[in-house]
């Protein structure tokens, strides 16, 4: 059996007879589970939250990234921050609240410590006792090593020497802006705060997996969507343009790879393709929905309007980052051990949405998505049964992700997408900095 | 109070929670719905940190009305909602039921409960409290709105809340 240190062999990539697989091992080892720690959770753009959450001076959150605890935090200088929620004095959280607003300092109730806003160190209880060689301006809260807004989105990265962020995300930037495109977007109050009983990365493979959404969800397809007399609501689209030197046959259906582990299941186009919430916020919010569009239309015209209205599918940004387009869905999940993650999802809509058509869009987005909805149940139900099946590993040793190589797509949807996303996690975990190329 | 809750005991709630509570964990889903007004009914479940949220405006994990919720039951009930298929164990513990006022015509009763979940050698802890609008009627009640309102911080390590809680 190989050993933690030598990750060579756990992919098996064979472009030429149109085979791929994924040894097992990766989902149940603790020194692969280590060491993606390391290579990949350290030296990647993680996200960390919408400036939405914490809008105004001396508003914040607090959560964890890549099992830092951190405080994300509005500056009473205008600035926002990404601080690590530590006291430099001997360690415990200096904040210990999941959100606020208001606030003027962190105070470390351990021996008194405070920080403003910004971080600084304001004050220390008797002060006297240190040294002339104790420098108190060098002890404010550390922040995460790097930090990029990107219209909002927060990521942060723990690796100081790290790409820029623009040069990290390769073509996914682009994507990225046009899902942000469709207003002055905000995380809706409430977050879905759950977990699943599973590696997290196979909730990768599941949040961009078109093959099993007939079966896994069949009672959202066959129940619910007749029940409000909908249909699927969008076309498959046409080809749409190459991107990471592609072959033709990757993006037959739609799936591009955007560079370093990025990939959409759908390149936004303005081939007119409708949002898969189309029929649904029709039918309960018309009048809005077409006044929306309408603004849409005057900001972006008319090819672009509908190319940011329907949206890219669902894509991944390397490693845990999943936007599922079609409801605004913002998610991202951080394993704690091999077999257990825990995950936030988000509501990401225009802010100028009117009332009813909010309302229309919170309920097509709760049908399908999240713990209590219609369909994230059951992948839960069926990643955490994969992971139990995976007690077999010794005895049954691979995965096979090999659909639609060779451009095979008869039978429909592929699985391009998370051979993607493999590449470039296998291309971390054996020491490159990127694949070189992570299309078929 | 108004006479309509003067005639209404924390007995005659009791006994109606308690039978809702039988009927959760026979999974006699049918039965459960038709103890909802079948016109304004309504179940949420707002997310672990916005609990006193509006629907309208904030994303909840459960937000039914009675078309939604009708269709909740018919899924759990057919066998393809593979997160109850094989049937989770439950048992709904409720307790400390209060009356706690009149809004309209309906009765505003608070309850603690405890639902335990087992599925496959887990046993997760549901905690929270109950908020119910209840329309007394015939000596017994229609619910108009059931809110569970969860003490919990997050749904983990529960993932999910795919049973009615």
């Amino acid at each position: 059996m190989r050993d933690g240190s030598n990750t060579a062999g756990l992919i098996i990539d064979d472009r030429e007879d149109g085979i791929f697989r994924v040894h097992r091992s990766v989902f149940v080892d603790r020194d692969i589970f280590e060491l993606e720690r390391t290579r990949i959770f350290d030296h990647c753009w993680l996200f960390a939250g919408h400036a939405s959450e914490f809008p105004k001076p001396g508003d914040f959150v607090t959560r964890s990234v890549a099992g830092r605890p951190m405080i994300l935090v509005h500056g009473e200088d205008g600035k926002i921050r990404a601080l690590m929620n530590t006291c430099r004095h001997r360690g415990n959280l200096v904040c210990r609240e999941h959100k606020g607003s208001g606030a003027e300092v962190f105070r470390c109730f351990y021996h008194g410590w405070i920080y403003n806003t910004r971080g600084e160190l304001k004050g220390i209880p008797g002060e006297e006792a240190y040294s002339d060689a104790f420098d108190r301006d060098a002890l404010g809260l550390e922040p995460a090593p790097r930090m990029h807004n990107y219209r909002g989105c927060i990521f942060v990265s723990f690796d100081a020497e790290i790409e820029s962020f623009e040069s990290y995300m390769g073509d996914a930037l682009a994507v990225l802006g046009n899902t942000l495109d469709l207003g002055e977007m905000e995380f809706v109050d409430g977050q879905f705060k759950y977990s699943m009983r599973a590696n997290w990365k196979l909730l990768v493979e599941n949040s961009m997996d078109g093959y099993h959404a007939a079966y896994t969800h069949e009672r959202f397809f066959s129940q619910w969507m007749p029940s409000e007399g909908l249909g699927l609501g969008y076309q498959p689209p046409p080809v749409p343009p190459r991107r990471d030197g592609a072959a033709a046959s990757d993006t037959r259906r739609g799936t591009v790879p955007l560079g370093n582990g990025h990939v959409t299941t759908n390149y936004p186009t303005s081939d007119g393709r409708a949002a898969v919430s189309d029929g649904y916020l029709t039918k309960h919010a018309k009048e809005d929905l077409e006044q929306f569009r309408q603004g849409l239309v005057k900001r972006h015209g008319p090819d672009k309007a509908r190319m940011v209205e329907g949206g890219a599918g669902n894509y991944l940004i390397f490693p845990n980052l999943m936007i599922i387009d079609g409801w605004r869905v913002f998610r991202t999940f951080y394993p704690s051990s091999p077999d257990y993650m825990e995950i936030n999802g988000w509501a990401c809509l225009p802010k100028e949405d009117a009332p009813a058509l909010r309302k229309a869009r919170l309920e097509w987005y709760l049908a399908f998505q999240g713990p209590g909805g219609f369909a994230t149940p059951d992948d839960v139900e069926g990643l955490e049964g994969c992971q139990m099946g995976f007690a077999t590993h010794k005895e049954v040793e691979w995965s096979d992700i090999s659909r639609g190589m060779k451009g095979n797509l008869a039978g429909g949807p592929g699985e391009l997408q998370m051979r993607v996303f493999w590449r470039e996690w296998n291309a971390r975990m054996t020491g490159s900095q990127h694949a070189d190329y992570t299309g078929d | 109070m108004t006479t309509a809750t003067a005639k209404v005991t924390r007995e005659q709630v009791e006994d109606f929670l308690y039978a809702e509570a039988d009927l959760l964990d026979n999974w006699q889903l049918n039965e459960w719905i038709a103890l909802f007004d079948q016109e304004r009914g309504s179940y949420f479940i707002p997310t672990t940190d916005a609990p006193d949220a509006d629907p309208n405006k904030a994303l909840f994990l459960i937000a039914d009305d009675m078309p939604k919720l009708r269709s909740r039951v018919s899924q759990l009930l057919s066998g393809v909602a593979w997160a109850e298929n094989p049937k989770s164990h439950t048992r709904h513990l409720v307790n400390n039921v209060r009356i706690a006022g009149m809004e309209d015509d309906a009765l505003l009763v608070k309850a603690n409960f405890v639902v335990f979940r087992m599925r496959f050698q887990n046993i997760d802890p549901y905690i929270g409290k109950y908020h119910y609008k209840l329309l007394p009627e015939n000596g017994t009640f229609k619910i108009l709105e059931r809110r569970v309102v969860l003490d919990l911080e997050a749904l983990r390590p529960h993932g999910k809340v795919s049973f009615i809680v």
